[in-house]
């Protein structure tokens, strides 16, 4: 490297001579760089997208060719009672996961931030959560849910006297049994990540705020979650599609009801996987995507005006 | 040099032997992957092989969650099996689809098939033509807990043979804690298992009505006996508190586990059921109604011939359709595989009827009756739904049915087209 | 860039342990032990996973967190009953060619948009970080389409194409490779380097940090993925590990000590792996979130 610093000059002055011929050669070499990825882009994105919508406006379902029914998926979806109820699910998902999520998340990280003795122990205790497979992880859950004698979590409850709850079996407690769940799982990345933007705050405002007699209260109000900004929206945006997307989750939770109790726990996902792969109505289950992609992509365009107005 | 002419020999000795086997046919066979299924497709391959040396059989399975899928993508691709495996309720489908061809009707005779097999293999037939047929059948019986018997002061050698004998056995042996919480099932209640085929075919005949119309595409079950069929069936919770769903996950694990007295399954299970070592269990027929009348839920796997196949593989492809479909392979599919025989005369011998286990599955044949699903699935979860809206959510049970009844006609209607 | 996220990665804040220093006040107990209680509720599950996977089939209403006789028979059960070997190696193969084959395109791709100037840069990176917004699941119906049209289902191949690039990995090692000066790009072709072998041999090596984020995220989201495989794989000879791992609970029922014991099997190697390298993974996560 330190070789690379002195010929700057003559190889400016050399760059310089042949003009034109390098640059040529070096939008040659880029293209070629590009190649392939541009034709997986198009082949395996871009293609299938439009691909999707116009399945969407089908009526295929494996069995027989597509033919195009206009926006009759569309409609029928609006007036599938499923449809909404599976909706409702997706949303309350995301309305209470990712506030919830990131409260704690916050919470932790801002506790976790200030302690020394055992740092390393406690931050491994929290992290640990991500590293593990939500599909195995979705087992292990259903059987702490389970009732006595099995249930781990409702013998403790018993223990200590209070009524066995049914979890999973409700369809009033299912979802928020099967979202503390997806919360416990995405919330060790939650944490680091916010430690990281805590970190990322220079020490010296903190200094000069305490010169200027502001208490950690004030400090946290007025400093800490002002520059903590675009880790929070960051942080939203992901957690919040990772909310609108829950599936491995309640695929496991209830593979002898899927989406159950009464599709009280049943997302989107996990409807457009049944209305493609058990049901074969392949133009409903693309309709049901587009439909997801609508709202993902106004998530995703509310980050970008949220950022922008920073 | 040597080498050189061994390699030249051994070139010539494999140029005969591809020559050799481009005369034999070659044809696919494809099921879903179940070890004793497969094992005894293997037996019947290698009988049928050695009696028909210009034909080889190839087995190919897929697991039975991904079985249909890959089937139609296998078309799509062109490359479908010549001989396959068809649960009777996807024929429409199947049909539809284009996946399979009629069976010649010279070779097959309409007349002789309904005279040889149950008559649950009408469901095959479309247009007075049939398009597949089983080499064994499945039937739903009553599995009960020999030792819970026992311990309730019952006689385990006497079951009960009517649907309130049923409830009596079931109240004596549920047990519950001291908080009242339910701790052994009487009776187990799993619609997602075999019983919405139980309330269905069963229960809803056995109260005066009939679940179906119009060849089980108008639901006839929102009235008067399929309300009192749906009570007597959610009473085993709500009345008697001796079953409840949900517990133990599942009701066929409840009873492995000596968790329930009773419980409804099919044929299928006495192979997972054979190995329970701690308490004895024994079979008894589906519970008839007060009047004596008994029903069941039959149901099977067909073969059938993939639509493509024409020529010499479709002529090999007959051939081993009759064999699988023989009296001869009926009786090492019942060996192997413990499923009953398709055909009346293989079943209904005196040794099937004398033994114990199979012949409340054998009996029940003669009266069982077959659903003729659109989507099975979508049809079983509505059945699901419906009890669980009582037990979970207390809607009136009438309003329920109603519901329930609704929604599957409106899966029928989609499906066939209306 | 790595020293400076080492420090942030390794202790916490320096004020803040001054601060621990001069005041140890009870609060500050307090929400050591609530903190500590809380990490302790998190590893819970695993924790239950693991010690009840030690336990025969009879023992598991019994709720003590350590076996009262440990038997690693469930293991010897569930490695000689079912293919968890075999998904194992699936799972494997799967996540380290994707990740491979991610980290050689997002470098490439984020280093020729960074570093190349050409009519159409921007479009190409606007094109291919739109690819961001199109959820997976709404490709998942043409993706099965071409898969069985191309004969790739029930392949390893037929798992991996649709992640092969991910966009995330071009805007991840752009934001990296703009921070290279271009000296040293420059200096290399004087030496008389090719453009391939100048990216591969100088640049590569200076955005090291970038690449093990990247790869730490394709490897862990590729061997946890769950709904593509599910889909296209068919026979149990090729289901990863979550996917082999659903299908087995499913046929186990409720033997849950089972169940454990596989859930342990499917987690326990990214468990220990990660452990090891826990320092490399907080920093690379962070590094990811930082920039992203």
């Amino acid at each position: 490297m330190s070789v690379a610093a002195e010929p700057r000059r003559n190889d400016h002055a050399r760059s310089g001579a042949r003009g034109l011929s390098l640059h040529a050669k070096r939008v040659v070499w880029a293209w070629s760089f590009l190649a392939v990825p541009i034709a997986f882009y198009v082949v395996v994105r871009f293609y299938p997208t439009v691909q999707a919508f116009w399945l969407s406006l089908t009526n295929w379902n494996l069995m027989r060719p597509a033919q195009f029914i206009g926006f009759e998926n569309y409609t029928r979806m609006a007036s599938d009672p499923l449809f909404w109820k599976v909706f409702e699910n997706t949303f309350l998902y995301l309305i209470i996961g990712t506030p919830v999520s990131l409260l704690l998340s916050f919470l932790i990280a801002y506790f976790l931030d200030r302690v020394h003795f055992l740092h390393g122990l406690l931050r491994a205790l929290y992290f640990l959560p991500f590293l593990t497979t939500a599909a195995a992880m979705a087992w292990v859950w259903r059987w702490l849910y389970q009732p006595v004698p099995i249930g781990v979590i409702n013998s403790v409850l018993s223990s200590i006297g209070i009524p066995q709850q049914p979890f999973i079996q409700s369809p009033s407690q299912a979802l928020y049994a099967i979202l503390a769940t997806a919360i416990w799982a995405g919330m060790g990345f939650q944490i680091i990540i916010f430690m990281a933007g805590l970190r990322a705050i220079p020490t010296t405002y903190y200094e000069a705020a305490r010169i200027d007699g502001l208490g950690e209260f004030a400090i946290l109000r007025k400093i800490t979650l002002p520059l903590l900004k675009p880790t929070t929206v960051f942080l939203v945006v992901f957690s919040s599609i990772g909310f609108l997307r829950i599936f491995d989750q309640v695929y496991n939770m209830t593979t002898n009801d899927p989406g159950g109790p009464l599709n009280s726990t049943k997302p989107l996902v996990l409807m457009i996987y049944q209305s493609a792969f058990s049901s074969y109505d392949m133009g409903y289950a693309a309709a049901q995507t587009v439909v997801l992609f609508v709202i993902l992509l106004i998530v995703s365009l509310c980050q970008l005006w949220i950022m922008r107005t920073r | 040099m040597r080498r050189g002419l061994l390699t030249a020999a051994l070139a010539a000795g494999l140029g005969f032997a591809t020559l050799g086997s481009a005369q034999a046919v070659e044809i696919q066979y494809w099921q879903y992957l179940y070890p004793s299924r497969v094992k005894a497709m293997d037996q019947l391959i290698e009988n049928f092989e050695k009696a028909n040396p210009d034909i080889t059989v190839k087995q190919v399975t897929f697991p039975y969650a991904n079985y249909q899928t890959r089937l139609v993508a296998a078309k799509a691709a062109g490359q479908g099996p010549d001989v396959l495996q068809l649960f009777y309720g996807w024929l429409d489908n199947f049909v539809g689809g284009q996946l399979i061809q009629p069976l010649p009707s010279e070779d097959f005779p309409a007349k002789e098939i309904e005279s040889d097999f149950f008559p649950i293999v009408t469901a095959m037939k479309r247009d007075g033509k049939y398009y597949g047929l089983p080499t064994a059948v499945r039937s739903l019986a009553l599995f009960y807990n020999k030792k819970l018997f026992k311990e309730a002061g019952l006689d385990p050698n006497k079951p009960p043979q009517t649907l309130d004998a049923l409830v009596d056995a079931a109240k004596k042996t549920a047990k519950h804690d001291s908080s009242g919480n339910l701790t052994t099932e009487g009776m187990t209640i799993d619609m997602g298992g075999q019983d919405h085929q139980w309330w269905r075919e069963v229960l809803v005949r056995q109260f005066g009505g009939q679940p179906y119309t119009d060849g089980d595409r108008k639901v006839a079950y929102d009235d008067q006996a399929g309300l009192k069929a749906l009570q007597y069936y959610i009473d085993f919770d709500t009345k008697y508190h001796v079953g409840k769903p949900g517990f133990m996950d599942e009701a066929q694990a409840a009873f492995r586990g000596g968790k329930a007295a009773m419980t409804i399954d099919g044929t299928f299970r006495l192979g997972s059921f054979a190995d329970i070592k701690s308490f004895d269990w024994a079979v008894t027929e589906l519970p008839a109604n007060a009047d004596g009348t008994r029903s069941n839920y039959a149901s099977y796997f067909a073969n059938a011939i993939g639509s493509g196949v024409q020529g010499e593989k479709l002529e090999a492809s007959k051939k081993f359709l009759k064999y699988v479909s023989s009296p001869e392979a009926m009786k090492i599919w019942l060996k192997v595989v413990g499923e009953l025989p398709a055909r009346k005369d293989v079943a209904l011998t005196q040794e099937n009827l004398n033994d114990p286990i199979l012949s409340p599955f054998i009996k029940a044949l003669k009266y069982a009756h077959t659903t003729m699903f659109v989507d099975e699935e979508a049809q079983r979860q509505v059945a699901i739904d419906m009890v669980n809206r009582i037990l979970l959510e207390n809607q009136d049970p009438k309003a329920s049915l109603d519901q329930a009844a609704k929604a599957e006609q409106q899966i029928i209607d989609r499906q066939t087209g209306k | 860039m790595a020293t400076a996220t080492d420090t942030l990665v390794d202790a916490p804040r320096s004020s803040s342990s001054e601060r621990t220093m001069r005041d140890v006040r009870p609060g500050r107990v307090i929400a050591w032990t609530l903190l500590f209680l809380g990490g302790v509720l998190m590893v819970m599950p695993i924790v239950l996973m693991l010690s009840t996977s030690l336990k025969t089939s009879d023992q598991i209403y019994d709720l003590r967190i350590i076996p009262a006789s440990p038997t690693l028979a469930n293991y010897v059960s569930v490695l000689t009953s079912s293919e968890f070997i075999r998904w194992f190696v699936n799972s494997t193969v799967v996540a380290v060619i994707s990740t491979a084959s991610n980290v050689f395109f997002g470098g490439l791709v984020g280093y020729t948009l960074a570093k190349f100037d050409f009519r159409g840069r921007y479009i190409v990176f606007l094109a291919i970080l739109s690819t961001l917004m199109i959820p997976t699941e709404m490709l998942v119906v043409p993706w099965y389409l071409m898969a069985s049209q191309f004969g790739w289902l029930d392949s390893y191949w037929g798992i991996m194409f649709p992640g092969m690039m991910e966009a995330f990995g071009v805007f991840l090692m752009k934001q990296f490779f703009e921070t290279v000066p271009d000296d040293f790009l420059e200096a290399a072709r004087v030496d008389g380097m090719n453009e391939f072998t100048i990216w591969w041999r100088v640049a590569m090596p200076l955005v090291t940090p970038a690449i093990s984020a990247m790869a730490i995220f394709t490897f862990l989201g590729n061997w946890t993925a769950f709904f593509w495989p599910l889909i296209v794989t068919t026979s149990q000879d090729l289901y990863t590990l979550p996917v082999g791992l659903s299908s087995f609970a499913v046929r186990q029922t409720v033997q849950w000590e089972m169940i454990m014991t596989g859930a342990s099997l499917a987690t326990l190697p990214t468990l220990v792996v990660f452990l090891l390298l826990q320092r490399y993974i907080v920093r690379g996560v962070m590094l990811a979130g930082l920039k992203g």
